[in-house]
């Protein structure tokens, strides 16, 4: 597929549009709620409902199933993907998890399928959906899952754990993936309140903000038109590659503009610190490296957007994206020293919340 | 709309440049690495009379284009497309292409008319460095005075690419040292000269064929029509920013070519490495995670995925160029990162090949050697770090130095 495109790094009209209020909302209703939810574990009452005027669920699915019809595009996801995780990643990941379902069903589903699925989550109120891929092993390795599922008759029955699943205890839809039983990795739909079904939440060093959930499937059956129709998972994981990465990129973003201010601020010796070498090239490096990441995601994602391969861009992306936001939120705490430790200041919140980073499996986000 | 890949235009120039890197560069790639000293190499002459046909205008102002004419990929995404695969061939044969030198890019970018006519042509060096002068080149020392009709220069050059075999140099010298950036000014100096002498040529580490010349002026004569630009020394702050700030503009659109060549030189060595280790059944196909790949896959990925990020920011300083969109930041910011790219992708290939790496048999290490200068020249990484710092900080050269 060659449309011969010219070079182009401009968004458009509508992506620069959106992308004004996505930053606004992000830093008014994610930034600045981020701290208390972070120490309280959950997102606030309301919280969620209010994410339904971003209509970010709503845009991909198709008019007769009660969306708005607009193209899928995970260009424009990764965009709003930064935008979120630029006011927090946790409560990005929760706002974003219901289209990340959605996003699974429109790639993977058949029509029946889309019919069945999607208009539950054209509602005007937030219907807490997700994927649960990942699993609690070190060397996980989403080729080689331990859930597995088998055919029984009209059904299929599946067994296993997943971990880190965003919302996993409220979700009324799961897309959970198994190993299927003589055919390998596939995707099924399971529903809240399955029998065999049951999740407790789990916390963990950061994403605290969001519900993070341990699934726990003991032979919980759904109906074969459950099975998704056409799952790919090397689509999944490097869309999810693409995801994980966007987020890092927001919240790098974030660490970078909290930064510069205040090394310009404080001072030491009689001196801004800002005029300091060793801290004025901290600064530099973060913004080269998060240069990279941000241009390494996005051409991941305009690949994905052409219908071009992008395997290879998106391991590129999340590889890099995982080790340069480590040392971008490390340095985040260092320049602001005691201050960076204190939870006073977010800085220690986005270095725990970006570690997550390398082990996220953000499936359909984008 | 958002696009990273390259449109058909540039593929064919990535092509037909890879083409003439892979046909003349790679095969004499070593044999002029240890002759290092001689006059342009014969196979360089008809690829310069070849490149003499189609260079295009580089570093001349381009038109903004207006809001609605869609993006522009033009001159500057272009060079460094063509850069990078003729640096995959070999960097220092490509300094060594008659014509190639940052001198043409000088009077290209601000010669009159009859200096572009007269020199255009020309092999033309630069000359800035000093002894006692690098990266702070508004410390330079040797003068200028005019006398009469011509320009009378004194002092000492260094460092000088193609100072040797080129038909000029474009040196600069200061018109009044304590008038500072401003009174600093560049001269056409042809060869032979009276007063101008070739010291000596440098034994380098790396890019041995091309030349690093020393160059001493003594009473150096030339013509009061070869000063680039006006004669004028700007008198209030605002002229002297702006005056010093044009020279230092043209490094805006040369730090990105040379962020090309460690993209050139750096994916040469990776892809050596990968042929290399796949012959012994390593293979890294992007499946895995970094964590769950053995060590030796993992750094292929690190390298890789390095040299990419660089690449996609060398791509986007060029790109702004073309769009007419002011890029000093970007262009150091890529530079930063390709020069320390090359270095520690060209140096990990050596590491990972083992004695096959540090061998003279294959290219890998003098890859590594060749990769070290472009961290150094057209701004080290350290003074782009400084550019870059300042920039996003708001601070001065006086506040942050």
């Amino acid at each position: 597929m060659s449309q011969d495109l010219p070079f182009d790094l401009s968004l458009s009209e509508e992506q620069r549009i959106t992308r004004e209020s996505m930053r606004r909302y992000a830093e008014r209703q994610l930034r600045a709620i981020a701290r208390d939810a972070d120490e309280a574990g959950a997102a606030p009452e309301g919280f969620y409902t209010g994410t339904m005027e971003l209509g970010l669920g709503l845009l991909p699915i198709p008019e007769v199933h009660g969306g708005a019809g607009m193209p899928r595009s995970p260009m424009s996801n990764v965009l709003n993907t930064e935008d979120l995780a630029y006011g927090d990643i946790s409560l990005a990941l929760g706002t974003l998890a219901p289209l990340s379902f959605i996003n699974a069903v429109l790639d993977f589903g058949n029509e029946a399928q889309q019919e069945a699925f999607l208009p539950r989550l054209a509602q005007e109120h937030f219907v807490p959906a997700t994927v649960a891929l990942t699993e609690g092993r070190a060397t996980f390795d989403p080729t080689q899952l331990a859930t597995k599922a088998r055919q029984d008759g009209d059904s299929y029955v599946i067994d296993g754990e997943k971990r880190l699943v965003i919302l996993g205890a409220s979700a009324e839809l799961l897309l959970v993936i198994a190993d299927l039983e003589g055919e390998g990795p596939a995707a099924f739909v399971v529903e809240q309140g399955s029998d065999g079904l049951s999740a407790e939440a789990q916390d963990y060093m950061g994403l605290r903000a969001v519900e993070t959930a341990t699934v726990t499937l003991n032979g919980v059956r759904v109906p074969a038109g459950h099975r998704l129709a056409n799952f790919d998972l090397e689509r999944l994981v490097d869309l999810g590659r693409i995801g994980s990465a966007a987020l890092a990129v927001g919240c790098c973003q974030a660490v970078l503009d909290y930064c510069i201010p205040y090394v310009k601020e404080r001072k030491a010796f009689g001196e801004p610190i800002a005029w300091r070498q060793s801290v004025a090239f901290m600064i530099s490096d973060m913004a080269i490296e998060l240069e990279g990441m941000r241009l390494l995601v996005w051409r991941a994602a305009s690949r994905a957007e052409q219908g071009l391969p992008f395997h290879r861009e998106a391991h590129l992306a999340k590889t890099y994206a995982a080790e340069k936001a480590m040392q971008i939120g490390t340095n985040g705490v260092q320049l602001f020293g005691g201050a960076g430790f204190v939870r006073d200041y977010p800085l220690e919140m986005w270095y725990r919340n970006l570690r997550a980073v390398a082990l996220l499996d953000a499936a359909t986000l984008v | 709309m958002i696009n990273l890949e390259l449109p058909q235009k540039l593929i064919n120039i990535q092509k037909m440049s890879h083409q003439l890197a892979s046909g003349v560069f790679r095969p004499i790639s070593r044999k002029y690495d240890r002759i290092e000293h001689c006059d342009t190499p014969e196979e360089l002459k008809p690829v310069a009379q070849m490149m003499a046909s189609i260079r295009p205008a580089r570093g001349g102002k381009k038109e903004a284009p207006s809001a609605d004419a869609g993006t522009v990929n033009g001159a500057n995404l272009s060079g460094i497309v063509g850069g990078e695969e003729l640096c995959w061939g070999d960097v220092g044969l490509l300094l060594s292409i008659p014509g190639s030198g940052l001198g043409n890019a000088a009077i290209n970018a601000v010669g009159t008319p009859e200096q572009k006519e007269k020199f255009g042509k020309l092999y033309c060096a630069m000359a800035i460095t000093e002894p006692g002068a690098g990266s702070d080149s508004a410390a330079i020392s040797t003068t200028a005075r005019l006398d009469g009709d011509e320009w009378v220069l004194n002092g000492e050059k260094i460092y000088c690419t193609a100072g040797q075999r080129g038909d000029a140099i474009v040196v600069w010298a200061t018109l009044d040292k304590s008038k500072g950036k401003a009174a600093i000014k560049s001269f056409i100096v042809p060869q032979g000269a009276p007063g101008l002498t070739l010291v000596r040529v440098e034994d380098k580490m790396g890019l041995r064929i091309s030349d690093t010349a020393a160059l001493s002026f003594d009473n150096c004569r030339i013509p009061k029509e070869n000063i680039l630009g006006s004669p004028e020394i700007a008198d209030t702050e605002e002229a002297r920013k702006k005056a010093f700030g044009g020279v230092m503009q043209t490094f805006d659109n040369t730090r990105p070519a040379v962020a090309a060549m460690a993209l050139g030189v750096a994916r040469a060595a990776l892809e050596i490495t990968r042929e290399i280790l796949e012959k012994e059944g390593v293979k890294a196909d992007y499946s895995k995670s970094l964590y769950n790949s053995t060590a030796i896959e993992a750094e292929l990925y690190r390298m890789e995925a390095d040299l990419e990020a660089a690449r996609l920011m060398t791509y986007k300083a060029a790109w702004m160029a073309d769009n007419g969109q002011p890029n000093s930041k970007e262009a150091s910011m890529c530079k930063a990162k390709a020069g320390r790219m090359g270095n520690y992708v060209t140096l990990k290939c050596v590491e990972l090949c083992g004695e096959m790496g540090y061998s003279e048999q294959r290219l890998l290490e003098k890859l590594a050697r060749d990769s070290k200068i472009i961290d150094i020249f057209e701004g080290t990484q350290q003074i782009q770090q400084l550019i870059v710092a300042r920039n996003l900080l708001g601070l001065s050269s006086r506040e942050l130095k």
